[in-house]
């Protein structure tokens, strides 16, 4: 009796800890957005400028919105069909077969992989490749960093739906068998109406991770603090801002990329609350 | 084996199978097995009379619902099945038709009712067609639609909400709304599996008077557990045990008469 009032207790003050630790988070990212925000009030969210010039200082987190939200949206372009095709072949067609097991395995494997490591390979092949193309004059941008994005985000994609998919009931595939439908058709009419939901959430959900992905971005996108001019232009996001430029900021525009930071955090968490949301209303 | 002992196991096979004239179906010597030593059904010889109801009892595991799904080979959805023998739809061997044209012409119901969540009472109705990728004028589905839910007894208690889901009908109503889904291709054949299973009794009794009214005009058949259902509805009954049809006759002869001493334990609750 008394040893289970003990561990209550410890688990308690463990999730207390977890809970003070995040609100600690928010209210210091807060504490350090309000100098910025006092300065250009709502306008650093919606100016274009980014001027660290001493005297003129002039910050304004636009490009970097525009540039997390284009990398994000143009990744989860690329990997729709990717994932979704993983998804239908691993969670319908090779359900529970050897095959989709390994396949399985590999995408979560893509997932374990550190960001770096997918940067460094975007650098030394993907980036190259780019040029080779004549896409861009040295391979840095929007479209190069991505495609590195979508290849990190497929898993996430992939292993939430196929899930959903897996879990369509099998009595209402064999109502539609039943019926004369050939297997793309139960796909069509069946399988996706009944998971339609749970795989939107699902690529929500990644489209939140991409929003987030920092150092293989960083390393992809040419780093230039302007709203990208076209698909293979150069950009930052909000995430490869504060990473590149954190280490020599003081002052005002320390405050400015913590402003980015709370940005990020609230597009983010809007981000998964939605995607969660869809998921609570689908089971 | 003695000649005479021969003879007599000759009479007993003979006597074990009912002469029935032009039947909708005839399974010839049908085995199936979900892999190569292990086989779910052996040897079935069975005609299934037109506009009867034919029951297929047996404990579980007896093979019966096997037998079923083999009828319009739904059985083939598993991987690995070996399938040997024959089953003739009239004169057609369905073992050679394409599935697609073959399940519309023999329905299926199954144990557990399963409308399509997504889909109206209308749209669950019309389903064969729209997943057919079969265009009808809306005059000609709204007369399907009718026609197979007058044809279930359903059409009074759901015309004033075709468009709401087929789910929010009760299970009774549900599994008729299966049935008028299975209806609407006209099938010549309707096979069901335990349809009863999970109703209760009140919505089970509905069921098998449609049944019973249903047989005018399809052939069916069905599988169930229930003994006294099978008393009650059906027209012939087979017994199957371990895969094998042990006892197939008119309803009324197998309960009164049993031939197989396995059978009558069956019947009178030694097992199973």
């Amino acid at each position: 009796m008394k040893s289970d009032k003990v561990t209550k207790q410890i688990l308690f003050a463990a999730s207390l800890i977890i809970l003070l630790t995040a609100a600690g988070m928010v209210f210091s990212l807060i504490m350090g957005a309000i100098p910025v925000f006092k300065e250009f009030g709502l306008g650093f969210v919606f100016s274009n400028e980014w001027d660290p010039t001493e005297g003129r200082e002039n910050y304004g987190a636009l490009p970097f919105i525009a540039g997390t939200l284009i990398t994000s949206i143009l990744a989860i372009v690329i990997c729709l069909p990717m994932a979704f095709s993983t998804s239908l072949f691993i969670g319908e067609y090779f359900r529970k077969s050897a095959v989709a097991s390994v396949i399985s395995s590999m995408v979560d494997l893509l997932a374990g992989v550190p960001s770096i490591v997918y940067g460094l390979w975007g650098f030394y092949t993907l980036r190259p490749i780019i040029m080779e193309l004549g896409l861009s004059p040295q391979g840095y941008g929007v479209f190069t960093s991505g495609i590195i994005l979508a290849i990190m985000i497929i898993p996430y994609a992939t292993s939430l739906s196929n899930e959903i998919i897996s879990m369509v009931p099998n009595e209402l595939k064999e109502a539609a068998y039943s019926l004369g439908a050939t297997r793309m058709e139960v796909v069509f009419t069946v399988i996706l109406p009944n998971a339609r939901s749970g795989i939107v959430a699902s690529y929500i959900l990644a489209f939140g991770r991409a929003l987030g992905e920092t150092m293989a971005v960083t390393m992809l996108i040419g780093n230039s603090n302007v709203v990208p001019d076209s698909l293979f232009g150069t950009g930052n996001t909000m995430a490869s801002v504060i990473a590149n430029q954190f280490g020599e900021a003081d002052g005002l525009k320390l405050s400015a990329l913590i402003g980015i930071g709370l940005l990020l955090f609230i597009i983010t968490a809007l981000v998964n609350w939605i995607g969660k949301i869809i998921i609570k209303k689908f089971s | 084996m003695t000649t005479v002992a021969m003879a007599e196991k000759q009479v007993k096979m003979e006597e074990r199978i009912v002469d029935i004239k032009n039947p909708v179906l005839s399974i010839q010597d049908l085995s199936i097995a979900y892999n190569k030593d292990k086989y779910a059904v052996k040897h079935v010889n069975a005609d299934i009379k037109k506009n009867a109801i034919t029951a297929i009892m047996g404990p579980s595991g007896c093979g019966k619902s096997t037998l079923l799904r083999a009828i319009n080979r739904m059985h083939e959805l598993y991987p690995d099945i070996v399938t040997e023998g024959k089953i003739n739809l009239h004169d057609d061997d369905i073992l050679k038709m394409s599935t697609i044209k073959l399940r519309r012409k023999i329905g299926m119901v199954f144990q557990r009712p399963n409308p399509f969540p997504t889909m109206s009472i209308y749209d669950n109705v019309i389903a064969g067609y729209k997943l057919n990728g079969i265009k009808l004028k809306r005059a000609e589905r709204d007369e399907i639609v009718e026609r197979s839910l007058r044809n279930v007894a359903l059409w009074d208690e759901v015309k004033d909400s075709l468009m709401k889901k087929g789910t929010f009908l009760s299970g009774g109503q549900q599994q008729r709304l299966c049935i008028a889904r299975a209806l609407a291709f006209q099938p010549e054949v309707i096979l069901l599996d335990e349809p009863t299973s999970a109703l209760d009794p009140v919505a089970t009794a509905k069921v098998e008077d449609l049944l019973v009214e249903l047989k005018k005009d399809y052939t069916i058949v069905l599988v169930t557990h229930n003994m006294s259902q099978a008393a009650r509805i059906s027209d012939y009954s087979m017994f199957m045990y371990l895969g094998e049809l042990v006892e197939y006759d008119k309803t009324k002869v197998m309960f009164t008469n049993p031939r197989d001493s396995r059978t009558e334990g069956y019947l009178t609750g030694k097992f199973g």
